[in-house]
């Protein structure tokens, strides 16, 4: 995560000067260009090549029910439903976060950042239960919730929850180095000037941010689509209500029909091959906006 | 912090529609509650009632338990054993006598526990004492993460436990020996299935014969049979009717019908359209299922509220096959 | 880089909505893992956390996220450096499918991976000519902590590689160092920082990992049972205490690892700002 939003925060900060000065052994050159081509063969092409073969095994007629299956839908449509209503959340927290952190000194702070992290290593499983815990028929607040009638797990809000929980990071650790590297000379000179804080942290700060801002959408997005162990926790699978598209594709696979559960597999690899072209596209973007 | 707001929003909705009900079901019954779902509406919009909606919910019989437990709003419960039934009557969500409220001990139909060997069964597994064989991989779900795999171990016990006139010790090495020659222990039964049959690991999987049923004829038809043994447990998937819930959203009219319903002839024929053995005679065709002994888990362990502790908990003897060498 | 400023306006407002919602969303759920373990009591929590079924999932999980990580390590230098330091057709291709493991939900992964290295897989099956096993092995798991963790070190190592000034290595190279001896006395010491934080962080994320690896391991008590596997035995026993007794001790693990990682950071990055 701190690597991902490395390289945004460095691309930006002038990574283009790539000067061929040295050059390594032509041997050198086919043995770790081998070894990179095969890493990534066994662990990332391979599975894809699984994923994709097996979903058009049985013709592109099945792939496309299993894709349109009302059922598909709805996963879609929650799934949809749940990064619209937890990505902003977490822009809204990354903001407000880097913000303090990038740009003023406290005491405490290391441990300020490892608290951001810590959804990041923690167990999708656990992730789950820990909002059980909180929001069971038996857990801290639910017992107190349920005669309002408030229903948070097995239903829209505890999904929402679970998925803000792992997307937690993101936004903010794509903005903190930014930031960071980027200084605060634009927003001192917003401030003599005359702007009030609003207008320089939206007309200066995030425009500058734009890009570190955008990926830090991107990848909470991505994340958000693809949770299934918390979500698979706190959902109830209730059938056309909460289940999200991972869990539709393991429900899918258990049924047996393993053509409609890699169709459905792959739209995650075709949305995800989408979210990198945006991301391509973004740095690129980024380089050329660098160089003027 | 307004998104928040507006997702906890979403969530209110107090008692909702009592016209709908909520059937929180094991994972490999979707099928059978698709159909049944559709014939008991007719049935009861016919008796001059609004059509009523059922919704559904899979998942392993465990964790469904859980999920009532922690608060979904399942007005009945259609589970794969006993024990996750008895669970929810010890938190008073369901009440104490909840198994003699219908007829056959709730079960509306039974599964028998029975093999899948590979076609023209190689290995000539005929019956229980087969599996224990050296030459013999066993496949089966782990009965930890697994309740529909507990009538999976517990029919091997029962087998050994009866041959041995009621030998304890003999059943339990007899377990002990099967199961520690399983080289894949999958977290639910349909994925030991996909194990058995897609990845061709094992020789004989222990199954539901509804499972094994639709296995046979849903994968790769002919390259795996089903052996039937002489013997064999009988899983009673039971029904009940959740008190607390039923009771708190009105619904309990609904939800009663809903499960008496289960016992009409034309519900157990689509019982037996989906495998599982009918209550009633005639409802499966002749000659569907094969005949053979069954035992309750009542005359093997005296019920699940003992065999629970005894096999399974942590510690029991199933751990104690693993933790033990 | 310059220094964070006390001029700028917000810090309270920052601070303060970030804490709150710190709080809420993170803090306040996982303070129930201590809270409900505590309902063991001391000597029960230490049987639990320590109990041989414990301790060999515990040798698994680590052990085999330790192998992945390093797997990523040794790789993900390999990658980095091949995607910054050379031009070839289809880099970009390379450079996108890295990030891939990321954006695929991790039980697809790990049907994808079973699929491939079963037995009658298209990897298993040669593999096992060779007398190697590696669905429902340790080793199973191993591969699929690899896929989930192997972005990480790439994504460290890549931006440092681009940064790093040519001249030092031009300099060594015009002295007579080998290829060889210039990567290892000047590149080397310039991205270890990044390995570590992508190991540590690789290492993280496969600690934690369950649905990926569910399908691939097997689940043998005692040999490829991972820890949250075990939590999640532990919740089908209605058994939430001893549950949280085990994430107690993973998401000690983590937190530990996390501050580390963080704290070298922090002191790279000043030390970077001061030079």
């Amino acid at each position: 995560m701190a690597g991902v939003a490395g390289s945004v925060a460095s691309r930006a900060g002038g990574a283009s000067k790539v000067r061929r000065v040295t050059r390594d052994p032509a041997w050198a050159r086919a043995l770790l260009m081998m070894l990179a081509l095969g890493f990534v063969g066994l662990f990332v092409v391979a599975p894809l090549a699984v994923v994709f073969s097996e979903a058009v095994r049985g013709g592109l007629g099945p792939f496309v029910a299993a894709v349109a299956h009302p059922e598909t839908w709805s996963a879609i449509k929650l799934s949809l439903l749940v990064v619209v209503l937890a990505v902003p959340l977490n822009i809204v927290f990354g903001v407000a976060a880097a913000w303090a952190i990038a740009r003023f000194e406290f005491r405490g702070k290391g441990a300020l950042i490892t608290l951001i992290d810590l959804p990041f290593a923690v167990s999708p499983v656990v992730s789950g239960m820990i909002f059980v815990l909180l929001f069971g028929g038996h857990g801290l607040l639910g017992p107190y919730l349920r005669p309002m009638g408030i229903k948070v797990i097995f239903a829209l809000p505890g999904i929402v929850l679970a998925t803000a929980f792992v997307t937690f990071p993101f936004v903010a650790r794509e903005l903190i180095p930014f930031w960071q590297a980027r200084g605060s000379q634009d927003e001192e000179a917003a401030q003599v000037l005359g702007a009030g804080p609003w207008t320089t942290l939206f007309r200066v700060s995030l425009p500058t941010a734009k890009y570190a801002l955008l990926y830090g959408v991107v990848l909470s997005t991505a994340r958000a689509l693809g949770e299934f162990g918390a979500v698979s926790v706190v959902s109830g699978h209730i059938r056309g209500r909460t289940n999200t598209l991972p869990l539709h594709v393991e429900i899918l696979y258990g049924e047996y029909q393993f053509q409609a559960a890699f169709a459905v597999a792959s739209l995650f690899a075709l949305m995800g091959i989408a979210t990198l072209g945006a991301k391509w596209a973004l740095e690129r973007k980024m380089a050329a906006d660098h160089e003027r | 912090m307004g998104a928040l707001g507006a997702a906890l929003g979403a969530g209110c909705s107090a008692k909702g529609d009592p016209n709908e009900i909520l059937n929180v079901s094991f994972d490999p019954t979707r099928e059978l509650y698709a159909e049944y779902n559709a014939l008991f509406a007719a049935h009861w919009a016919a008796l001059g009632n609004p059509t009523p909606k059922v919704v559904q919910s899979h998942g392993g019989s465990g964790k469904q338990a859980r999920a009532v437990i922690d608060g979904i709003d399942a007005d009945v419960v259609t589970l794969a054993l006993g024990y996750d039934i008895d669970v929810l009557a010890e938190r008073r969500l369901v009440a104490r006598g909840w198994r003699e409220r219908l007829p056959d001990r709730s079960a509306p139909f039974t599964s028998a526990i029975v093999f899948l060997v590979r076609g023209g069964n190689p290995k000539s597994i005929r019956d229980w004492d087969d599996l224990a064989r050296g030459d013999v991989a066993v496949i089966t779900p782990n009965p930890k993460t697994s309740g529909g795999a507990r009538w999976n171990y517990l029919a091997a016990w029962g087998y050994e436990l009866r041959r041995s006139g009621g030998d304890e010790a003999k059943a339990q090495a007899f377990v002990e020996v099967m199961f520690r020659r399983v080289p894949v222990l999958d977290s639910g039964a349909r994925a030991a299935t996909t194990t058995f049959v897609e990845r061709k690991i094992g020789d004989v999987l222990i199954a539901w014969e509804s499972e094994a049923m639709l296995a046979a004829k849903k994968l790769s038809a002919g390259s795996v049979e089903i052996v039937t043994p002489p013997t064999s447990i009988a899983a009673e998937p039971p029904v009940a009717v959740v008190d607390a819930i039923v009771d708190y959203r009105g619904t309990r009219g609904l939800a009663e019908a809903y499960l008496q319903r289960l016992w009409e002839d034309d519900a157990q024929r689509l019982g037996a359209k989906h495998f599982y053995r009918p209550r009633g005679a005639g409802a499966a065709p002749e000659g569907m299922f094969r005949s053979i002994e069954l035992f309750t888990i009542d005359e093997i362990g005296g019920g699940w509220q003992q065999a629970q502790p005894k096999h399974f908990a942590d510690g029991g003897i199933f751990d104690r096959i693993y933790e033990d060498r | 880089m310059s220094r964070p400023s006390h001029n700028l306006p917000g810090f309270r407002l920052s601070l303060g909505l970030t804490l709150t919602y710190l709080s809420i969303l993170v803090l306040l759920p996982l303070a129930m893992i201590p809270l409900k373990a505590a309902d063991l009591g001391g000597d029960a929590l230490l049987r639990a956390m320590t109990s041989p079924r414990a301790i060999a999932s515990y040798k698994l999980t680590f052990g085999a996220s330790l192998g992945a990580a390093t797997v990523n390590a040794f790789f993900g230098v390999i990658v980095a450096w091949v995607l910054v330091r050379y031009d070839f057709r289809g880099k970009r291709v390379l450079d996108a499918l890295v990030d891939l493991p990321f954006a695929l939900p991790t039980a697809v992964g790990g049907l994808a991976l079973t699929a491939l290295y079963a037995k009658n897989g298209w990897l298993g099956a040669p593999l096992e000519r060779l007398g190697i096993e590696v669905a429902f092995q340790p080793l199973g798991v191993a591969a699929a902590l690899t896929f989930v963790g192997l972005p990480f070190v790439v994504r460290t190592v890549q931006p440092v590689l681009e940064d790093l000034d040519p001249e030092m290595e031009e300099a060594a190279a015009m002295l007579g160092a080998s290829r060889l001896l210039t990567f290892r006395r000047i590149v080397l010491p310039v991205l270890l920082p990044a390995i570590t934080t992508g190991f540590a962080l690789a290492f993280a994320r496969a600690v934690g990992e369950y649905g990926s690896v569910v399908f691939i391991s097997g689940n043998m008590p005692m040999k490829t049972e991972i820890t949250p596997l075990l939590i999640m035995t532990k919740l089908e026993q209605y058994d939430y205490a001893g549950a949280t007794a085990l994430a107690m001790v993973m998401l000690a693990v983590s937190f530990t690892l996390l501050l580390l990682i963080n704290r070298l950071q922090l002191r790279l990055g000043r030390a970077k700002a001061q030079g």
